[in-house]
């Protein structure tokens, strides 16, 4: 019996040490290794998001790194963390590895660039980063030599962000609120930790920092806008129910949105998987973000730009969005009530009508709707006279959208294809 | 030189309505499953957007979605006597081509047929006598029953959320429904959709002269719907853009609205578009496929290997490929013996056109959806009694007038020149108060001995292939149906106050140019007795038990009602046979 | 006004087959097929210049246009209204050269029945016809011996009369189809969308009260024997859509 037992766990560490392709420095020993902290891990893989830098969807191994991630300061490369001990990350220790998820540093002390979102993953607890390691320990390991740095200079030189982190970067883990429910704080940990929220939703300074008094309020990334996830009823997600959100986060759509371009991906990736207790948690927490509405007045309807934005609105948007901006639930969205509509830059209103749109298609909302391309067919001024006019209208107010400002959008889409 | 795929449980012939409908229900059962397709992806994210689709031009009059004739075509002749001539544009009807098939073009238009025309030689016989029907008249029973397909009638309809008002509720007349209409087990799953000017008055006219007209069964949505697969679609806006185009805005039953979101996430499935099946393989025994070869775009040939052979292309190509594959005995006309090719029908299509007081009426045509309409059933079928009429079969009729679209839809009094100041005048002054229904008697076609399909011994496809080559005449049955029809059709226009109403029977020959829907049906039909069918009650061949054929094809004569509810309930029907009855024992599934 | 951009813009019509060749064959799983600029938009007429027609066929073009669709106070006629620059973009294009359609032999009269036989494309058609209608104008059979669009516009009808009914005669192709595909589009281009050249400012749709490419009714279906009020639009926008 007991002969029989060691066996087996021989066998069990020859096929762990098969299975990550080991031959020197060492998997943890399986026996640590329970099935719970390995599916564990996988859960939060999927809700830090690796996959969505990690595995480039064009080569499709699992977390083999090499896709380009924009910064406001050029390209870096996701990094190789399959157990490839040659050129991913095999031979780190669970030490090192927390020191880069948390702390931002790499085995040989140098600093990674935040695309790495070491700046909010550092909230989270060390067992929950060591639940991750186990589960990335049993990837196949790849073989993919990845080079990350690819910022040009002074970008490039990796000991400047001594600097950067003395400015913003503040380590440590999540401390709960006492005084909020154990929900709310579950909720906080998740958004603030490794959901990361902020890493796209704040607005950063010019250094790229988060510009912590304006919390959620939406910034440009990848030529997206990621809206505001404020509470504000204008602004943000105030008309949002918490099951409005758990449903979002879910399938990527509610009878308000759908997700598009990389919060599509977001849900594909990671908070569909998410179970709905933590959707409900970050529900919760994000119901008591504090946003605020902008005091803009709206343009008047016999604005010439209303005028003409309202003949095209008429022609070509109602057939879907309705003459009075509410879409059809779950398919398509309601601009009467849409903060992404109200942000107060027009980056994916404009890329969204230039070039077209899909939507999350997932398990529980399959359908996938599109929005079409209108690029081909209006003129920078026939652009900016509907959004102007969707953005003034059903209890929208911004400044009227330029034909400079569309011809910018199509010229940087342009680019970012070529 | 051909290049083997690896094998898989499940290659289907074609992505349509029916290819969709047996690829989720099969991989649903844990079968791998490759669907083949001939055509294009198409979707209106790729393909017919709301700001392009509405384009007469280039979908109603140049046929852009529609299957090219160079690609493939049929020749046909209306007599065997006669040399048949290739199809070289459309007219009579219009072959789908790419992923959703017709299903991305249709009208919606989503009807059951009756009880009895499922046993229709049994009940016109009974009633009538044998000697009632014509002598070359070969119309047979299905084998398969009205309350058999009832409850795969109803998953179609909820799967499409047809928009509708129930006639006949597990017995009980409702009213406002077709009091015709077989049994059904429960509602539409959408109310009917809103009905424009036109209609409602015929609908009231109708009710006037003791009929009971009914809103037209409708694959347009009345109301935004969540299919019972989670797939969603939003309401029709009555754009009049509808048949011989794609939706733009999700608001059209199809594949691609109702089923392929939730078919292609399946790690189980997979499909090819752009690649021609052109053989369906078999063993040497000639009794068990093997599979089928297929060209992609650069000529490559293929083959795919599968355990189970589902043909689901458009009936004449579904009766190619058992041709070109030498599965059947191919009909023979002379002998009358065969069945690949035999008891092959269309419709019986006619019109009637009005012209009203511009003064009074103001009908606003352009605003109108594909299936659309209200529509009275007294004539259909066996609802009336044909003995004093020397004529059976029947269809619906209705103000089903779908569009108003300029190229097509400019009605003018007969007389009126063609050219010139008074037709310009005429066309202006009629545009609104005119009435033309399109597809308004929609008559039965029911088989006949010399309406066939065979191998054209001369044309051929760019493949080298033979053309599928269609005999085809109206008989006398038809056409007198049609004219009583037509009739009746008439005296409600004149009882909605119109000035003027012009019959438009349909007359013979039948004509290859004269677009007339295309519900074509039969080739490789259905039945209870292999030597007058290719295909048992499942649609399983009787030749080649692992080889299953849906469509239309299998229909043994044509219904006074669109197909596709029909072609669909069938497709759930054996596709439900080949889950619970076929995979355990793979084999025959009867002996006859 | 349009602000259709050409050098983005896909050719609309026959996209996918040109000849035989078909678009790339490709595996379909996963997800559903979408990239940015998804779609298959029309490509608009650029106005100028003759791609088909020489500059004498264009002048008959235009009288022909006139007298199958006269202009009046309201409405442009044929002329105005761009049908003759419809035909002869069409007529450049795909369709006029058959693309799409089964050309292959052997070619042999059939029955009405049986639809067009001809070998003939329209290109071809109307090379032929409108020779040999100025030729027949030339011959001396009429009063005056003049080309098409010389002749008085009572006489120019006459002979479209003739062409109609079969009492004209042409030697080199038949002379009542040469009129019947004539008819077809000319009319049709005064109907089309006026991105494809002829129904200019919408002229034809105006005419009738066809609102053009709306997609957009909800509000009107049970509006019952009431006029839809609002103007027509083409692909291709209305005045209304610039400030």
């Amino acid at each position: 019996m007991r002969e029989r037992h060691e066996k087996g766990t021989w066998y069990l560490v020859l096929s762990g040490l098969l299975l990550c392709g080991c031959h020197g420095l060492r998997a943890a020993d399986p026996s640590e290794q329970s099935f719970a902290d390995i599916e564990r891990g996988r859960y939060l893989t999927a809700v830090a998001d690796c996959a969505a830098c990690h595995t480039d969807p064009n080569d499709k191994r699992a977390f083999a790194g090499g896709r380009p991630i924009e910064t406001p300061f050029g390209l870096v490369a996701a990094a190789n963390i399959t157990p490839d001990p040659e050129t991913g990350i095999g031979n780190w220790t669970d030490q090192q590895f927390d020191a880069a998820v948390r702390l931002g540093r790499r085995p040989d002390g140098a600093r990674l660039y935040p695309a790495m979102p070491y700046l909010y993953y550092t909230k989270m607890t060390a067992h929950d980063v060591s639940a991750i390691r186990s589960y990335l320990r049993t990837l196949e390991p790849v073989h993919h030599e990845v080079h990350t740095n690819r910022l040009s200079f002074p970008f490039n030189i990796r000991a400047g962000m001594h600097v950067w982190d003395a400015l913003y970067f503040t380590p440590g883990v999540f401390k709960p609120d006492p005084a909020k429910s154990a929900q709310w704080n579950r909720g906080a940990y998740l958004v603030e930790g490794p959901g990361h929220c902020a890493a796209c939703h704040t607005p950063k300074g010019m250094l790229g920092g988060d510009q912590n008094n304006k919390r959620f309020a939406g910034y440009s990334i990848q030529q997206w806008f990621a809206p505001n996830i404020t509470n504000d009823p204008v602004a943000g997600l105030g008309k949002w129910s918490s099951q409005d959100t758990v449903e979002y986060l879910k399938s990527g759509h509610n009878r308000w949105a759908g997700a598009a371009g990389p919060m599509a991906e977001e849900v594909t990736h990671s908070s569909s998987q998410m179970t709905q207790a933590d959707l409900l948690a970050i529900a919760t927490y994000l119901e008591t973000q504090p946003g605020q509405t902008p005091s803009v007045k709206p343009l008047a309807p016999g604005d010439p730009t209303m005028t003409a934005g309202a003949a095209i609105y008429t022609d070509l948007c109602a057939a879907c969005h309705r003459k009075d901006g509410t879409g059809s639930a779950f398919l398509i969205p309601n601009l009467a009530a849409s903060g992404a509509v109200a942000s107060r830059e027009t980056t994916s209103i404009l890329r969204v009508i230039i070039q077209g749109a899909q939507t999350a298609a997932t398990r529980d909302e399959p359908t996938g709707p599109a929005m079409p391309a209108y690029g081909w067919q209006l003129t920078d001024a026939q652009i900016a006279a509907v959004t102007t006019y969707i953005r003034n209208s059903w209890g929208h107010a911004a400044a009227a959208t330029k034909p400079d400002d569309v011809r910018s959008a199509r010229n940087s889409l342009q680019a970012s294809r070529d | 030189m051909t290049n083997k795929l690896p094998s898989r449980d499940v290659v289907i012939v074609g992505l349509g309505w029916t290819g969709a409908i047996v690829a989720n229900e099969l991989t649903d059962a844990g079968l791998n499953v490759v669907a083949i397709e001939r055509g294009p992806w198409r979707a209106a994210a790729t393909d017919y957007a709301p700001n392009y689709a509405q384009d007469e031009l280039r979908y109603r009059i140049r046929h852009e979605l529609f299957l090219r004739p160079d690609q493939t075509t049929f020749t046909f002749r209306n007599k065997a006597s006669q040399t048949a001539l290739p199809i070289r544009s459309w007219g009579a009807f219009m072959p789908p081509n790419g992923v959703g098939g017709g299903g991305v073009h249709w009208n919606g238009e989503t009807w059951r047929f009756l009880p009895s025309d499922f046993v229709l030689r049994t009940h016109l016989t009974q009633r009538y006598g044998a000697r009632f029907l014509p002598s070359d008249m070969t119309i047979q029973d299905w084998g398969v029953t009205y309350e058999e397909l009832e409850p795969h009638y109803d998953r179609f309809e909820y799967l499409c959320g047809i928009s509708g008002t129930a006639g006949n509720l597990q017995g009980k007349i409702q009213p406002g429904g077709n009091p015709f209409e077989g049994p059904r087990s429960r509602p539409y799953p959408n109310p009917a959709q809103q009905q424009p000017f036109s209609h409602t008055l015929f609908a009231k006219a109708a009710a006037g002269l003791g009929y009971k007209p009914f809103p037209q069964p409708s694959g347009n949505m009345s109301q935004a719907y969540r299919n019972p697969l989670g797939v969603r679609m939003g309401p029709c806006t009555y754009c009049g853009f509808c048949e011989w185009f794609g939706c733009a805005n999700y608001s059209k039953a199809s594949p691609q609205t109702t089923i392929l979101p939730v078919l292609v996430r399946k790690p189980n499935f997979q499909a090819r578009d752009n690649c021609e099946v052109t053989r369906i393989n078999t063993d040497s025994t000639g009794k068990r496929a093997t599979g089928v070869t297929f060209v992609d775009t650069s000529g490559t040939e293929w083959e795919q290997p599968a355990d189970l052979v589902i043909v689901c292309a458009y009936t004449i190509f579904n009766v190619q490929l058992l041709l070109l594959s030498g599965i059947g005995t191919p009909y023979d006309f002379n002998t009358g013996r065969g069945v690949i090719g035999r008891n092959f029908t269309h419709q019986t299509i006619s019109d009637v056109t009005s012209f009203f007081d511009k003064s009074k009426f103001v009908f606003n045509p352009f605003i109108s959806s594909g299936a659309i309409g209200m529509c009275i059933d007294e004539f259909n079928g066996d609802n009336f009694d044909h003995a004093p009429h020397g004529f059976v079969g029947g269809g619906y009729m209705g103000q089903v007038q779908t569009n108003g679209r300029p190229i097509e839809t400019t009605p003018v009094p007969p007389g009126t020149p063609r050219w010139g100041s008074a037709w310009k005048r005429a066309v202006r002054d009629n545009y609104q108060s005119a009435l033309k229904p399109g597809t308004g008697v929609h008559g039965s076609m029911y088989s006949y001995k010399d309406v066939f399909l065979d191998l054209d011994p001369t044309y051929k496809d760019r493949l080298g292939r033979p053309l599928v080559r269609i005999t085809m005449d109206f008989h006398d049955n038809e056409l007198k149906q049609n004219h009583f029809l037509t009739d009746k059709f008439a005296e409600i226009f004149q009882a909605m106050g119109a000035q003027q109403v012009v019959r438009e029977y349909r007359k013979g020959p039948y004509d290859i140019t004269k677009y007339q829907t295309t519900h074509l049906c039969g080739g490789a039909i259905m039945g209870t007795d292999p030597g007058t069918s290719a295909l048992n009650r499942y649609l399983q061949s009787w030749d080649v038990p692992n080889l299953f054929v849906m469509g239309a094809s299998a229909f043994p004569q044509n219904a006074g009602y669109n197909p596709t509810g029909t072609v669909a309930a069938l497709a759930y029907w054996s596709a439900q046979a080949i889950r619970t009855q076929y995979l355990k024992n793979p084999g025959p599934l009867l002996h006859a | 006004m349009s602000g259709i951009r050409r050098r983005d813009v896909i050719a609309g019509s026959a996209l996918l087959l040109v000849g035989s060749k078909l678009a790339q064959a490709e595996v379909i799983a996963g997800h559903l097929p979408w990239h940015p600029d998804a779609g298959a938009p029309p490509r608009p007429v650029e106005p100028g210049g003759w791609r088909f027609f020489t500059a004498a066929e264009v002048e008959t073009m235009e009288a022909l246009a006139d007298r199958i669709i006269p202009p009046d106070p309201q409405t442009f006629g044929g002329k105005d209204a761009g049908c003759v620059l419809f035909v002869d973009r069409q007529l450049a294009g795909p369709y006029g050269h058959r693309e799409g359609l089964y050309v292959s032999g052997p070619f042999q009269p059939g029955t009405q029945q049986q639809g067009p036989q001809s070998p003939q494309t329209p290109a071809q058609l109307y090379r032929t016809g409108l020779t040999a209608l100025d030729q027949y104008c030339h011959s001396g059979k009429l009063p005056q011996r003049a080309g098409f669009a010389q002749l008085a516009a009572a006489q120019q009808d006459a002979v479209l009369g003739g062409l109609e009914n079969g009492s004209v005669h042409f030697d080199a192709v038949d002379a009542q189809t040469f009129f019947e595909q004539v008819l077809k589009d000319l009319q049709q281009g005064f109907f089309a969308d006026p991105l494809y050249g002829g129904n200019r400012d919408m002229c034809g749709w105006k005419m009738i009260g066809f609102p053009g490419a709306r997609y957009d009714y909800t509000d009107w279906v049970s509006r019952h024997n009431e006029r839809y009020p609002y103007p027509p639009v083409s692909i291709a926008g209305r005045p209304e859509w610039n400030r």
